[in-house]
């Protein structure tokens, strides 16, 4: 199968690849996929305290159109709001990296994982909120 | 060295020159272009000449008599003639047939069609490192047993089924053998006799020959009926109509002739280079061969790279030609059935890749080819979050999967 140019750039020189630090109340973790599908993303967001995301990460075992997505993911995600970063679409990441059909999956499963990622992040945030709150 | 390297050479093989020379002069008007079938002129008789000397040549290599070759498309083609030309002829004597779970499609989908025409199919599920357990098969035979098809040389991970002993049960029980070799020809010696193979399925393009030429062996002593499937003038016997592709044919025969002659020594050669790859890879954490290397073809190795999924392998690896077990790249995303049914689990199977070696591959490219798997799978297990878990030491086979 031919892949596009952008998927191969991608594939090759993946941005953002690493582990944030699970246990920092900073940083939210979603991982979605299953081996058994041949995908599994995991993908980290560091959420400064204006709600801005500073950093990404991600690690992914999956396809090239897989990588390509969660990697061109993290690249769009930095610097945007949580609000902004929620409202991501699957069909944006397929039509920036061309995916064909049969890989559409890829650019679904990122969208999942950033709104994971993110869920991740305000349930630990509320977690603390609460803390606060009977404190 | 030559870039990409092919080592997919259980997907077809170039044909060699010395078969595609003999190929030219039976084509053009200056060659042997005659039709096989006339026998009025001697542009027939030439042809016709050229095609027995060649049915000669693919008898000589699996032992068999010319009179028992009948010319075919291909492997697929035979597999087809010889299971619903078997089921339809002995269909009133009993409707059960036993293969196994491994086998090529052009067998499993053969027999799916049979059981949507009321046959009964037993699909045996092979020992897990790829080969039959003779018991099992022996008590799947039932009275209504009509037709065994398990195939020499699987082609995925190159193991070899004891056809003699499986021979020896069929003859027992009076039961039809039928075997697919398309991978075996040219890598395994063959005795239809010994082996008590009754059909015998074989494809020119696997050993160095041309596409779209096969060729079915049909036992005459005891003689084994088929019933046509293509119909017309009734070449072949009339079990298989159609103007013979003289050149195609005269390519099989040398190709099969090159193949017995070549055969002992080649095999070395060519194991000697598979097991040099083997040995430069083994010792990589979490790698796994796929299917018994001891009953196993000397130019296949399959391995599984635990954590890395296969197609983003052979995406890193397009230096170097070879396959998947990973159906990632075909719109299903089921991996390899053939290692699924030797127990593989998910990840395992998923991260599978097939390397056949041939008659042109050399040691350089072997060396290049083990630096470059090495060099990319480690690239790639920083990138997986499967492999991460594994060296924090979390068993991936409780973890809770969101599948999708």
């Amino acid at each position: 199968m031919a892949y596009s140019d952008k998927v191969l750039d991608h594939y090759e020189n993946p941005r953002n690849v690493g582990v944030l630090d699970k246990s920092d109340p900073k940083v939210g973790t979603g991982m979605v996929g299953a081996p058994a599908c041949g995908d599994v993303m995991k993908l980290q967001i560091k959420v400064n305290e204006q709600g801005i995301i500073e950093d990404a990460k991600f690690k992914t075992y999956g396809c090239g159109s897989a990588i390509a997505s969660s990697s061109l993911l993290t690249e769009w995600v930095k610097g945007k709001s949580i609000e902004e970063a929620g409202k991501i679409k699957n069909t944006q990441i397929a039509e920036e990296l061309a995916l064909p059909p049969v890989k559409i999956h890829c650019s679904v499963l990122a969208e999942d994982a950033i709104k994971a990622a993110i869920a991740d992040y305000q349930m630990k945030a509320g977690a603390k909120d609460s803390k606060a709150d009977a404190a | 060295m030559k870039k990409p390297i092919y080592l997919d050479y259980s997907a077809t093989t170039p044909v060699d020159p010395r078969v595609a020379d003999k190929m030219c002069k039976y084509l053009t008007l200056d060659g042997e272009f005659g039709n096989p079938a006339s026998r009025s002129h001697p542009f027939g008789w030439h042809a016709e000449e050229a095609v027995e000397e060649a049915r000669a040549n693919v008898a000589a290599l699996i032992g068999a008599d010319p009179k028992e070759i009948v010319w075919t498309s291909g492997a697929t083609e035979s597999d087809n003639l010889a299971i619903k030309g078997v089921a339809s002829f002995y269909g009133k004597k009993g409707k059960h047939i036993v293969t196994c779970k491994t086998e090529h499609k052009a067998v499993l989908d053969t027999c799916r069609q049979l059981e949507r025409e009321g046959f009964e199919v037993t699909y045996l599920d092979p020992e897990p490192n790829g080969l039959l357990d003779l018991g099992k098969l022996r008590a799947a035979i039932r009275p209504d047993t009509i037709l065994v098809s398990v195939m020499h040389v699987n082609n995925e991970i190159g193991v070899i089924q004891d056809l003699a002993a499986i021979g020896k049960i069929t003859r027992e029980r009076g039961v039809l053998f039928h075997s697919d070799a398309a991978q075996s020809t040219g890598k395994v010696p063959i005795d239809v006799n010994a082996m008590n193979v009754d059909l015998l399925s074989m494809s020119a393009h696997k050993t160095y020959g041309p596409k779209g030429v096969g060729a079915l062996y049909v036992r005459r002593k005891p003689r084994v009926r088929l019933e046509a499937q293509m119909h017309g003038g009734g070449h072949e016997r009339g079990m298989r109509s159609g103007t013979l592709a003289t050149h195609q044919c005269v390519g099989m025969g040398e190709a099969f002739r090159l193949a017995r002659e070549e055969m002992a020594t080649e095999n070395e050669r060519i194991r000697g280079l598979r097991n040099r790859l083997l040995n430069s890879l083994k010792d990589m954490p979490e790698v796994y061969v796929n299917g018994d290397l001891e009953h196993r073809v000397a130019h296949n190795l399959n391995m599984s790279f635990n954590f890395v999924e296969g197609e983003s392998l052979i995406m890193a690896l397009k230096d170097i030609a070879v396959s998947s077990g990973s159906a990632c790249t075909s719109a299903s995303l089921e991996p390899s059935y053939v290692l699924r049914a030797l127990g593989r689990n998910d990840e395992l199977a998923h991260s599978s890749i097939r390397f056949t070696i041939g008659r042109f591959t050399t040691q350089e490219e072997i060396d290049y080819a083990a630096g470059l798997v090495r060099e990319k799978v480690a690239k790639l297990r920083e990138l997986s979050p499967l492999w991460e878990m594994h060296q924090e030491g979390v068993d991936l086979s409780k973890v809770q999967w969101a599948a999708h």
